[in-house]
C-alpha cells in the first residue's frame, strides 16, 4: 500500500465539501458517531437530507459562515492505497492556504460546476496547479444531475478546459463527469452517465501511477542534524541525519558538500539504526563520510557527478502570502529545506495575472496572493534545482525576520 | 513494484523522523510531551530511530493529572529507564494548590482542562520553545486543520485564522521569545496506521490496551472504570466486563470498550470492524459541544 496525497480545488458552491464527504461516506470511512453529529447539525439548520459538506468544516467560523477558511486534512484508505486529502479553500482570499495544501499534492481535483463551465476560478486553480507543478490533474465536472447528465455539455467543458491546460502546459489531464450529491461516478459507476467510458473517481485515484513522482535520479541530501554521541564507546561517531529528498545513495558513492564544494565518499549508511548498503528517497537516514570534512545543518550532500545549481542570485516565481505588501528591496530570510540564508528581493520583473496568466507590468509592490517573477539575491550561495525539474529541491519560502511569519513561496526557475 | 519503494507506513515513519530532526535542528530547548498513550509511545519509538546512537535532544515531559491509570504511569517510568532518557513530571495537583484553582465538579470531574495550566507553567519553567506532541489529524476536526509546526503565543493560544503557510516539507520554526511551537510529527497517521506500525515494529504497550477484566460503571452507553476519582451513586450500574482501552487518558474521561482482543492482531481486526471513531467511543469530554477541541486548543491545550 502506498500514499496518494491529493487536493480538491473548488468553492463550496462547486460541491467540493460534498465531494469529499461523498468519498469518505461511500468508502465507509465515516463512523456512526461522526454521522450522528452531522445529522444533528443538519437538523439544527433545518435542512432536509444530511449535509455531507459538514464532515469537512472544522472550525466554528467555517460552520457559521458555510465557507472553508483553511486547509483541512482528511484520511481514508482502500485496500490499494492510503489517501490524504487536503481540503483547501477555493476563494482568492485564501490562496495562501490553498498553496499550502497544493505544495505536497501528487494530484489535484479541479471541480467545475457543469452549469457554469470553465470560469475565472477554474483558471486560477489551474494556475496554482501549474505553478506548484502538481504531477496529476483530474477535472471533475460536477453537478451533472443539474444538466440532465448531458454528454454535450460535458464535452464542451472538456474542450474549453483543454485550451486552459494547453496554455498552462499542464501535463496529462483526466476528465470525469460526476454528481457528488448523488454519488454518480464517485465510487460506483453511474447508469445515468453510461456514455462515459472511463473509470470512477475512486478507481482513478486508486490506480493513477505515482511512483515516478519521487525522483530517483538526482541524489540530494539536506543535512538536518549532526549526531555525535560523544560517549567512550562511540567517541568517533559522527553521523549526518537527514532525509534523502531525491535519488539513491550507495556506500562508496562520491559526494560533494554544498555550498563548500568539499568532496568525499559515503562510508556508511544507516536507516533506523540499521546499517544498509544503499538508501533511496524519501528515506530518513544517517550518512557517514570517509573524510573529516566540515558539514553542518543547512548543507546539502549531493552526488559529485550530478551537481545542482549553486548561486547567490535566484530567478523565482514568487507567490506572495504576507499581509503586508512586498516592495522591491525588502529583506527576508530565505529557507530551502534545512538551509536559511538572508536575502533581498532585488527586482520584481513582472506580475502574473492569476486569472488570465498574462504578464503585467509590476508597480514595484506586491500584495497578498499576487504572483510575480522576481530576482532574489542571497547572502551566501544556495544549492538548488529548477522547481519544474526537481520539486523537492526547487521550492523555498521567505520568512519575515521581524514577525517570523512565512510570507512568500518561491518556485526557483 | 521497484525495490526503491516505501510503503505507506515507511513513508509516514520517514516523514515523522524528518519532522523530529527539524525540531532538533531548529530549536534550543525542545521537549517531547509524553502521556503514556500509544501515540506518544510511538513518538518515543520514532525518536529512537531519529537520534540513536545519540541521546534525544529533548526530555520527555509528562503532565500528570493525578487521575492516570497506574498501568500507564508504571509503563512511563519503565520506558524512561529502558531508554535512559530524561523524564520530567509536573503535577496538576501542584498547580491547583499553588494557583488556587477550582477543582472541577460533577460525577466524572475531569482535570483535563486544568492540564493546560500545568503545561504552560512547565513550558515557562524550563523555557521550552518547542513541544512535540502525538496529536493526529484524523482524531478530531479542529486537529484536522492544524499545521505540523503550530505556533502558540505566550499564553499557549492557537489562532486558527492566523496559521502560517506551511509548504512542501519546509518547516518555519522561528518564533519570538516567550512563544512556542507545538510540533505534530504523526499528524498524517490514522489510528489504524498507528496500530499497524506498532505491530510491524513490535512496540510494547501498557497492559490496559489489551482485553482484561475490569469493574466498570455504565454511563450513557459508555463504560467508565471504577476509581477513587469518580463519584459513585447508589443507582449506578456496576459490573465486571472484559474490556480494553482504545485511548489512554484520564480515568475520569476515558471510556473502555468491550473486547476480547489480547493481541495486536486481534485489536487491529476490531478496529477495522468498528463503526465508531476513536474519540467518539472513548472520550467523554469531547461530547460537550461541537467545538470542544477547538476551544481547548485556542486556550493552550496540546
Amino acid at each position: 500500500m502506498d500514499i496518494l496525497r491529493f487536493i480538491t480545488a473548488g468553492s463550496v458552491d462547486d460541491g467540493k465539501s460534498t465531494l469529499i464527504g461523498r468519498l469518505l461516506y461511500d468508502s465507509k470511512s465515516i463512523m456512526i458517531d461522526q454521522l450522528e453529529a452531522i445529522e444533528k447539525q443538519t437538523r439544527n439548520r433545518e435542512e432536509g437530507d444530511i449535509d455531507l459538506a459538514l464532515l469537512t468544516d472544522g472550525l466554528r467560523a467555517e460552520r457559521e459562515q458555510g465557507i472553508t477558511i483553511d486547509v483541512a486534512y482528511k484520511y481514508f484508505s482502500t485496500p490499494k492505497r492510503k489517501f490524504i486529502i487536503a481540503d483547501a479553500p477555493g476563494h482568492i482570499q485564501y490562496t495562501r492556504n490553498m498553496v499550502t495544501g497544493a505544495s505536497n499534492a501528487n494530484l489535484i481535483i479541479i471541480l467545475i460546476d457543469a452549469r457554469h463551465g470553465v470560469i475565472e476560478q477554474t483558471r486560477r486553480h489551474s494556475i496554482i496547479a501549474s505553478l506548484l507543478n502538481i504531477p496529476h490533474v483530474v477535472v471533475a465536472v460536477n453537478k451533472m444531475d443539474m444538466v440532465d447528465y448531458s454528454q454535450d455539455i460535458y464535452n464542451n467543458i472538456v474542450i474549453d478546459y483543454a485550451a486552459v491546460a494547453a496554455s498552462l502546459g499542464l501535463p496529462q489531464v483526466t476528465y470525469i463527469p460526476i454528481s457528488a450529491l448523488h454519488g454518480d461516478n464517485i465510487v460506483d459507476r453511474s447508469e445515468r452517465l453510461s456514455w462515459y467510458e472511463g473509470e470512477t473517481l475512486l478507481n482513478l485515484l486508486e490506480n493513477v501511477e505515482i511512483q515516478n513522482d519521487t525522483d530517483l535520479q538526482h541524489a540530494r541530501f539536506p543535512v538536518q542534524y549532526v549526531i555525535r554521541p560523544q560517549t567512550d564507546l562511540l567517541h568517533d561517531y559522527r553521523g549526518y541525519a537527514g532525509k534523502l529528498i531525491s535519488g539513491i545513495y550507495q556506500k562508496g558513492d562520491q559526494v560533494t558538500i554544498l555550498p563548500s564544494g568539499l568532496q568525499t565518499t559515503i562510508s556508511r549508511i544507516e536507516v533506523g539504526g540499521r546499517e544498509v548498503e544503499e538508501a533511496f528517497a524519501p528515506q530518513s537516514v544517517v550518512l557517514h563520510l570517509a573524510d573529516n570534512v566540515d558539514v553542518s545543518r543547512g548543507d546539502v550532500i549531493v552526488a559529485s557527478h550530478d551537481l545542482p545549481n549553486i548561486s547567490q542570485e535566484l530567478d523565482v516565481l514568487l507567490c506572495w502570502m504576507g499581509n503586508k505588501p512586498l516592495t522591491e528591496g525588502n529583506r527576508y530570510l530565505l529557507q530551502i529545506n534545512s538551509r536559511q540564508v538572508k536575502s533581498i528581493v532585488k527586482e520584481i520583473r513582472y506580475k502574473l495575472d492569476v486569472n488570465s496568466l498574462q504578464q503585467e507590468v509590476s508597480s514595484g509592490t506586491v500584495g497578498l496572493n499576487e504572483v510575480v517573477r522576481a530576482t532574489i539575491k542571497t547572502a551566501s550561495p544556495v544549492a538548488y534545482d529548477a522547481y519544474k525539474d526537481l520539486r523537492v529541491n526547487g521550492g523555498a519560502i521567505l520568512i519575515d525576520e521581524t514577525s517570523h511569519v512565512t510570507v512568500g513561496a518561491c518556485m526557483i526557475q | 513494484m521497484s525495490k526503491y519503494h516505501l510503503d505507506h507506513l515507511e513513508q509516514l515513519e520517514s516523514e515523522a523522523i524528518h519532522i523530529m530532526r527539524e525540531v532538533a535542528g531548529q530549536f534550543e530547548k525542545p521537549a517531547l510531551l509524553f502521556s503514556g498513550g500509544k501515540d506518544s509511545i510511538t513518538l518515543v519509538h520514532l525518536a529512537l530511530k531519529a537520534f540513536r546512537p545519540g541521546k534525544f535532544p529533548f526530555p520527555l515531559v509528562h503532565i500528570d493529572t493525578g487521575h492516570n491509570f497506574q498501568e500507564a504511569l508504571d509503563f512511563r517510568d519503565a520506558l524512561a529507564e529502558k531508554t535512559g532518557e530524561k523524564l520530567i513530571v509536573r503535577y496538576v495537583e501542584d498547580t491547583i494548590r499553588q494557583q488556587n484553582l477550582a477543582e472541577p465538579k460533577g460525577k466524572f470531574a475531569s482535570r483535563n482542562a486544568l492540564q493546560t495550566f500545568t503545561l504552560l507553567d512547565t513550558i515557562q519553567e524550563f523555557g521550552f520553545d518547542a513541544c512535540i506532541g502525538g496529536a493526529r489529524r484524523d482524531e478530531e476536526k479542529a486537529r484536522a486543520k492544524e499545521r505540523i509546526f503550530s505556533v502558540r503565543d505566550e499564553f499557549g493560544q492557537w489562532d486558527p485564522k492566523l496559521q502560517r503557510p506551511e509548504l512542501w516539507n519546509t518547516y518555519n520554526g522561528r518564533i519570538h521569545k516567550g512563544e512556542n511551537v507545538r510540533v505534530f510529527p504523526i499528524s498524517n497517521w490514522t489510528e489504524l496506521d498507528i496500530w499497524n506500525y506498532i505491530r510491524r515494529e513490535n512496540i510494547e504497550l501498557p497492559s490496559i490496551y489489551f482485553a482484561h477484566d475490569r469493574e466498570v460503571l455504565e454511563h450513557e452507553g459508555q463504560l467508565v472504570a471504577l476509581s477513587a476519582f469518580i463519584q459513585r451513586e447508589e443507582t449506578d450500574k456496576i459490573s465486571t466486563r472484559r474490556v480494553r482501552y482504545r485511548t489512554v487518558g484520564d480515568m475520569t474521561c476515558t471510556a473502555a470498550v468491550e473486547s476480547t482482543a489480547t493481541t495486536i492482531d486481534a485489536i487491529i481486526s476490531e478496529i477495522i470492524a468498528t463503526k465508531t471513531s476513536e474519540r467518539g467511543e472513548t472520550r467523554i469530554d469531547d461530547k460537550v459541544s461541537e467545538a470542544a477541541m477547538e476551544d481547548r486548543k485556542k486556550s493552550g491545550y496540546f
